[in-house]
């Protein structure tokens, strides 16, 4: 319990990738570029933080175009993906997406300026399929590792897992999305996603604590 | 001891398991509800002494307090990592409670770290793991929560070892121990509130967090990598042979791991 919630709570750093400045950039340059311009704009601007529609901004401009949404829904439906129409994958898509964007938000607002240790890449150049690891370092704590499973595409490397602690977030939605898929199907699980985010953001109008 | 009883426990138990679950999990419903007492409990207790214990003290006390009980596990952490064969890993833990005992007076700076000497994170149930033991189906502690048949008997064993259990007087050793309590549960704050934002079924999302993050924790972050193409669901009949009486073989474990499809490509 207490292992998996500190690693949870360094979820922050798992969605920490923002905007590529150019095109040729290896994915573990990539990932340091992002999470340190992140950082540094949360460490700058104190009033973000508190601030949630702020901090989605930050996270739709910096960090969403370097992950492959399509890919980890599809991942973390796993046998489920196949059954839905393409109009069903749209939707899935963009509510799973709303979901991570807004535990994103709330994970970057506890940041507490750990500090970062970017990890040399293991891979070979022509890899189009590799694994960045950083570790968040804290005092008296275990470096908690943050492992992006990243693709390259045509449109530049994407992130399609996070590994926080050990801990595949896609992995972990998949018994949630497949026991609601089993009890009541494809739109069953578009629902719960849409009432889950509904009722995050009615909570999240509210003044945070 | 803890572990025969946990044995009659689950005899009793498997009368009750259900046939339509996780084979991870033969005891859900048991389960289900000791996770309702703990949330029970920790929202009318732990919660709020925790939050209180972060608004009144100092961040730099909470540091000290946190560093102090980190150091005196750090003794059995290496033991942990001698039973392991990871000498050198145990050697480095025991330089660490040394330096952090002394230079960082009686633990509360953990000067160990800034030389370079890393922090691990070792129990008995990892030490059994490592042996070959196989997790067991999962159970929920009250109040200690998540763990496997494999981890309580571990737990168990790390309790009957704990350095602070041996504080004299006992009232001394009562206050050291509660207040190690709130200080892991006031680390735990942001955690607890972002896991019930991220997850649709808490009970679910924490088991399988707790199962992946316990595999990671064994294999030391370097879990093997086991990814296949789908496989076909299995049928109620298939998933009841498959569950697990009383311990169940290692690879049951990771099934769902090894079910990940592969990444589309766009």
């Amino acid at each position: 319990m207490r292992t998996i919630a500190k690693a949870f709570l360094c979820l922050f750093a798992a969605f920490v990738l923002g905007s590529a400045h150019g095109e040729e950039l290896t994915p573990d340059a990539l990932v340091k570029n992002v999470t340190l311009e992140v950082v540094e704009l949360i460490a700058k601007d104190k009033e973000i933080r508190g601030n949630r529609n702020k901090l989605i901004e930050l996270i739709d401009e910096k960090v969403l175009p370097h992950f492959n949404f399509t890919g980890m829904t599809a991942l973390a439906m796993g046998q489920g993906w196949n059954k839905a129409n393409a109009e069903q994958k749209k939707r899935l898509t963009e509510e799973f997406k709303i979901l991570l964007v807004r535990t994103y938000a709330s994970a970057l607002a506890a940041y507490a300026e750990q500090k970062f240790d970017f990890r040399p890449l293991r891979a070979k150049p022509t890899d189009t399929d590799v694994t960045v690891n950083v570790r968040v370092l804290q005092p008296g704590a275990q470096p908690v590792p943050i492992d992006y499973s990243m693709e390259k595409t045509p449109a530049g490397w994407k992130v399609y897992d996070v590994m926080v602690g050990g801990v595949s977030l896609v992995a972990n939605y998949r018994t949630e999305f497949n026991n609601t898929v089993r009890d009541s199907g494809i739109e069953g699980l578009i629902k719960t996603l849409s009432a889950k985010n509904r009722t995050l953001e009615a909570a999240g109008a509210a003044p945070q604590k | 001891m803890r572990f025969p009883g946990s044995v009659v426990l689950l005899a009793a138990l498997a009368a009750c398991a259900t046939a339509q679950g996780d084979p991870r999990d033969p005891f859900e419903g048991f389960n289900r509800g000791v996770y309702r007492f703990n949330e029970t409990v920790d929202a009318a207790i732990a919660k709020p002494v925790a939050t209180a214990y972060r608004d009144l003290v100092h961040e730099e006390i909470r540091n000290r307090v946190r560093n102090f009980f980190s150091n005196i596990a750090d003794l059995f952490i290496g033991v942990n990592n001698l039973l392991q064969g990871k000498i050198q890993d145990g050697v480095e833990d025991w330089a660490r409670f040394a330096f952090n005992s002394t230079f960082g007076l009686l633990g509360i700076h953990d000067v160990a770290t800034d030389m370079g000497i890393e922090k691990h994170n070792e129990d008995f149930g990892q030490t059994l793991g490592r042996w070959g033991v196989a997790d067991g189906p999962y159970l929920v502690l009250p109040i200690l929560g998540s763990s496997t048949l494999r981890d309580s008997v571990g737990t168990a064993a790390d309790i009957y070892t704990d350095p602070v259990g041996d504080f004299r007087p006992i009232r001394l050793r009562n206050s050291a121990v509660a207040l190690r309590l709130v200080n892991v549960r006031a680390d735990l704050l942001d955690a607890s509130r972002i896991l019930g934002e991220a997850a649709l079924d808490k009970y679910v999302f924490q088991r399988d967090a707790y199962l992946q993050r316990r595999r990671s924790l064994i294999y030391d972050g370097q879990p093997p990598r086991e990814e296949r193409p789908p496989e076909p669901e299995p049928t109620p009949e298939e998933r009841r042979s498959e569950a697990p009486v009383n311990a169940a073989p290692a690879a049951d474990v990771n099934d769902d791991l090894r079910r990940v499809p592969q990444p589309t490509h766009p």
